[in-house]
């Protein structure tokens, strides 16, 4: 059982890890520079040169992949960050006020539900026009109520446990409470969550990007190469088939890493295990 | 009963009115001026002048918005401002394609989610739901729009079996449903995904229950203690899930028809994003976040329709 | 009825039945007793074809003259209901939460014996008659949540007696109700076998409740059964060191359950895969002999129709 549940744990990570090195290597090194057009080598084969080929415009398909690898993550990054620290925020008031903030605060969060990413997206996108940033605010914006919610619920519960009424005894206050008890023991569940939503902002920018909402040209991003290559399916299908893989694997490996995390540290599922 | 339907009706009306007072902040106040959002910033002040008194934009902001939503309420979301034609003529021109791929994108994510996570749990263990749970794994994974031109590889490039995207019209209807094969499949396979999986893990859950035990002491065959026992009672979370997935399917659409060059909804945001027709988008997005709300009303209800226990206790 | 061969039930090396006879006839009632984790819900499962799945069985039985031996999943499917009927502890749980209890009951009557609806209906309506059940017709509709402890266990009997089973195993049917409730229900259970001519396999913690029940009674411990006998003989005159301890942990025959009494024999039940090879009682016994941990004692009988496994028997006297 214990094994079990590990490999999800190492299969993430085996997944994940690789990919954040090749994104880190990619800042300072690619096989060659993204931006350099070679129209002359349009659609070579895979070679010992150019390792996965070139695309329709002549650069290296495998230094465009390991580029916008970042794109992917450092998206994911700032979105789960923004909209899981507000949210994390929201869900800690909520939690240490209760009453009509309590309800005021999950009102709002089920009325984020009915906006998804993309909605988000072309409201900004229609507004101030596409780019990046709106789509980051866009799944920023998604993550809030996500966050509210298990920071709410991982917070009612501490707040009943005997130390935080021990606190509460004690005469601290409310906001003193949160920030040394409640915030860190809360930070279990909440890790596990922003790991699984960082493999949702992944998919989130790639279909973003891929619907022209997203990263905008020249910015190597996953989602883009994949419409650009939709339109030369007929010419070289292979350049469908790479961005895609990386997607892949990259959600499969933050959403296994989540659940493996969860496994490893969900107090309940232990006991389940002892 | 009746009160729990009255409570819910009541949250549901006001959660669409703050639907759109959202939308209409985000996309009409919070860009400053919609004259500009339509014409562009190149556009000459005059010509943003004429605008804003022909679509009545020089009005205070809360007066706009109670005439955006009395028409709204009525069915009239205005005139495209680059089809100059009413948005509700285009959106019901529209309406028919991205409600069958909506339509038929639930159906056969609830079939066969259904039909595989059950299966799953009753093979627990074995080779068959190892695979089934791959395949979900999998499947979650997959982002939509790349299984999409996977498809379009497979069946239309390599094998052509079925058109690459496009959409003949209704007056060939099968031709059209031939259309929308891929794209139902696309739009159905990862909810399926998803659903297959929380459907397991819930019919595992039940399985353990004691009533579970009594039906098939009464003989009854497996299947149908799957079917008529454990089914019902693995319902709660699987009518969450779906509502979601409503969510998921509609706006799913959106990405769908624009791989698969459908003239639906979908499209239609896409072109208005690009003809920077502010009120089409607006309508639409509203409509879409509208269904959304909906969906997960009609769940609410349902958990009442599905646990009789819960209609003394909910309020 | 039932007569069952050295049943032994295995999961992985543990043994949690080992080497059990058991013969009913019709209309016979027979009281299994033992502490928790004796293997009598073990005992009960596997005369309906229904032990958990890691457990391997061994052993013969034959149900109304059916082998049963080493029988598929279909052959047993197709006695349950219709010739062995279990209900279990826990009414409420046991009970389809969303289901009207009616239709709960009308299920194998349609399923089993081609009932149409109005057929199946009136044949629940009356079952829920002879089991008690006041106002059966508006019972019929209710939810179990809406029913009370006692009634939930009489719709569970309904359901158990529908298609006219030849044995009854009882699995501690009392043990969640009130105890005036549990005295109707246990007088339901020997009326109902009495009238039926059904065999009633009734299993309790509590002697109190076998003694009005039951003719026979059997005493299990650790997988095994160490005692049996008329209600009254084994009651009376115990030969079993562990039977004795029992009867000695209740003052007189009130409605005591076992569970409370029991520190009055020294020491817990061990785990399954602590208990000695051979008497499975050694080492809490006060009457250990010194080949007892490694040798199994037969079983012998030391009344009419009374025997007890124990090395003491027999040495002893
Ligand atoms: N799935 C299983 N795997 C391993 N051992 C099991 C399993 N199920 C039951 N057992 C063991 O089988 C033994 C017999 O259990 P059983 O439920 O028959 O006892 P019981 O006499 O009915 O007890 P109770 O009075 O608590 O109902 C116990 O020791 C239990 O630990
Ligand atoms: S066989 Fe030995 S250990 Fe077992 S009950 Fe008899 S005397 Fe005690
Ligand atoms: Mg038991």
């Amino acid at each position: 059982m214990r094994a079990h549940r590990a490999i999800n744990l190492w299969l993430g990570a085996a997944l994940v890890l690789p990919m954040i090195a090749i994104a880190a290597i990619s800042l300072i090194w690619t096989p060659y520079d993204v931006t350099l057009l070679d129209v002359g080598n349009k659609f070579a084969p895979p070679s010992p040169s150019h390792w996965l080929g070139t695309d329709q415009l002549g650069r290296d398909v495998a230094s465009l992949l390991m580029s916008a690898s970042v794109n992917s993550l450092t998206v994911a990054f700032v979105a789960v960050g923004m909209g899981g620290s507000l949210g994390v925020m929201l869900g800690l008031l909520a939690s240490a006020f209760g009453g009509w903030v309590e309800t005021l605060v999950m009102r709002l969060a089920d009325l984020g539900f009915a906006f998804p990413a993309l909605l988000f997206a072309i409201m900004l996108a229609t507004a101030f026009g596409p780019s990046l940033s709106n789509a980051i605010l866009a799944i920023a914006f998604i993550n809030i109520p996500v966050f509210a919610r298990v920071a709410r619920g991982a917070a009612n519960q501490v707040w009943t446990r005997d130390f935080v009424l021990a606190g509460q005894a004690a005469g601290l206050g409310r906001a003193r409470l949160t920030f040394d008890h409640i915030l860190p023991n809360i930070a279990a569940p909440i890790i596990v969550q922003a790991t699984i939503e960082f493999a949702v902002a992944i998919l989130a920018e790639a279909a973003l990007s891929y619907l022209g909402l997203g990263a905008q040209p020249p910015l190597p991003s996953w989602g883009r190469m994949l419409s650009e290559a939709q339109t030369l399916m007929y010419l070289a299908p292979e350049l469908a088939i790479y961005p895609g893989l990386c997607i892949i694997i990259a959600v499969l490996g933050f959403g296994l890493l989540g659940d493996g995390l969860r496994d490893v540290t969900d107090p309940r599922l232990k006991q389940v295990r002892a | 009963m009746q009160v729990i339907l009255l409570r819910r009706t009541m949250g549901f009306v006001l959660t669409l009115i703050a639907v759109s007072v959202i939308v209409f902040a985000v996309m009409n106040v919070l860009p400053g001026d919609p004259a500009i959002t339509i014409l562009g910033i190149d556009s000459t002040e005059d010509a943003r002048a004429a605008l804003r008194a022909e679509l009545g934009l020089d009005r205070p902001v809360w007066l706009r918005y109670l005439d955006w939503v009395w028409h709204a309420a009525q069915g009239d979301f205005g005139t495209s401002y680059f089809f100059r034609v009413p948005v509700t003529e285009l959106i019901t021109e529209r309406l028919p394609l991205t409600l069958s791929l909506a339509l038929a994108g639930m159906t056969v994510t609830v079939v066969v989610g259904i039909t595989l996570g059950m299966i799953a749990a009753a093979r627990h263990g074995t080779f068959g739901d190892w695979a089934i749970m791959l395949f979900s794994q999998m499947g979650i994974a997959v982002p939509a729009f790349w299984l999409s031109i996977l498809l379009v590889l497979l069946f239309a490039v390599g094998l052509r079996w079925l058109p690459p995207g496009g959409f003949p019209g209704w007056d060939e209807p099968l031709l059209a449903a031939r259309s929308l094969i891929l794209p139902t499949t696309a739009l159905a396979l990862v909810q399926s995904a998803v659903l297959a999986r929380v459907t397991r893990s819930s019919a595992l859950e039940v399985m353990r229950l004691d009533f579970v035990r009594t039906a098939r002491a009464t003989g009854l065959s497996r299947w149908r203690v799957l079917r008529r026992h454990i089914l019902p009672n693995a319902l709660v979370p699987i009518v969450t899930i779906v509502g979601m997935q409503v969510a998921a399917v509609v706006t799913g659409t959106i990405v769908i028809e624009n791989v698969f060059y459908l003239p639906g909804l979908g499209r239609l945001i896409f072109q208005s994003i690009a003809n920077r027709d502010l009120f089409t988008v607006q309508a639409l997005v509203v409509l879409f976040a509208a269904i959304v709300v909906t969906a997960n009303f009609l769940v609410d209800i349902a958990y009442v329709l599905i646990d009789p226990r819960l209609k003394g206790r909910m309020t | 009825m039932i007569e069952a061969n050295d049943i032994t039930v295995r999961f992985g090396t543990a043994e949690a039945l080992r080497g059990i006879n058991l013969t009913l006839s019709p209309g016979q009632r027979l009281g299994i007793v033992g502490e928790s984790g004796s293997g009598k819900s073990m005992l009960g499962l596997s005369l309906m074809g229904m032990l958990p799945d890691a457990a391997g069985m061994s052993g013969q039985i034959r149900i109304d003259g059916t082998d049963m031996t080493g029988a598929k999943i279909a052959s047993w499917r197709a006695i349950r209901a219709r010739k062995v009927a279990m209900i279990f502890q826990e009414p409420l749980a046991a009970l389809n939460p969303l289901r009207r209890v009616g239709n709960t009951v009308m299920e194998p009557l349609r399923q089993h014996l081609g009932h149409s609806k109005d057929a199946a209906r009136a044949r629940v309506l009356q079952l829920f008659e002879e089991t008690g059940i006041q106002d059966p017709v508006a019972k019929f509709r209710q939810f179990p949540h809406e029913l009370s402890g006692g009634q939930r266990q009489r719709v569970l009997i309904s359901l158990a007696l529908a298609c006219n089973p030849k044995v009854l195993i009882a699995d501690e049917p009392t043990t969640a109700l009130d105890a005036h409730v549990a005295l109707r229900i246990t007088d339901l259970l020997v009326r109902l076998a009495e009238e039926r001519g059904m065999a009633l396999v009734f299993i309790s913690h509590d002697l109190a409740a076998v003694a009005r029940t039951a003719q026979d009674i059997a005493v299990m411990y650790g997988g095994e059964i160490v005692e049996r006998g008329p209600v009254h003989a084994v009651l009376s005159s115990p030969h079993h060191p562990y039977t004795q301890g029992l009867l000695l942990a209740r003052p007189a025959l009130g409605a005591g359950h076992l569970r409370e009494r029991l520190p009055v024999i020294p020491g817990t039940v061990p785990a399954m895969r602590d208990l000695a090879v051979g008497c499975r009682f050694s080492g809490r016994c006060a009457v250990e002999l010194p080949h007892c941990a490694t040798e199994r004692p037969a079983s012998r009988p030391v009344g009419a129709h009374h025997d007890a496994a124990c090395h003491r028997i027999g040495a002893a006297t």
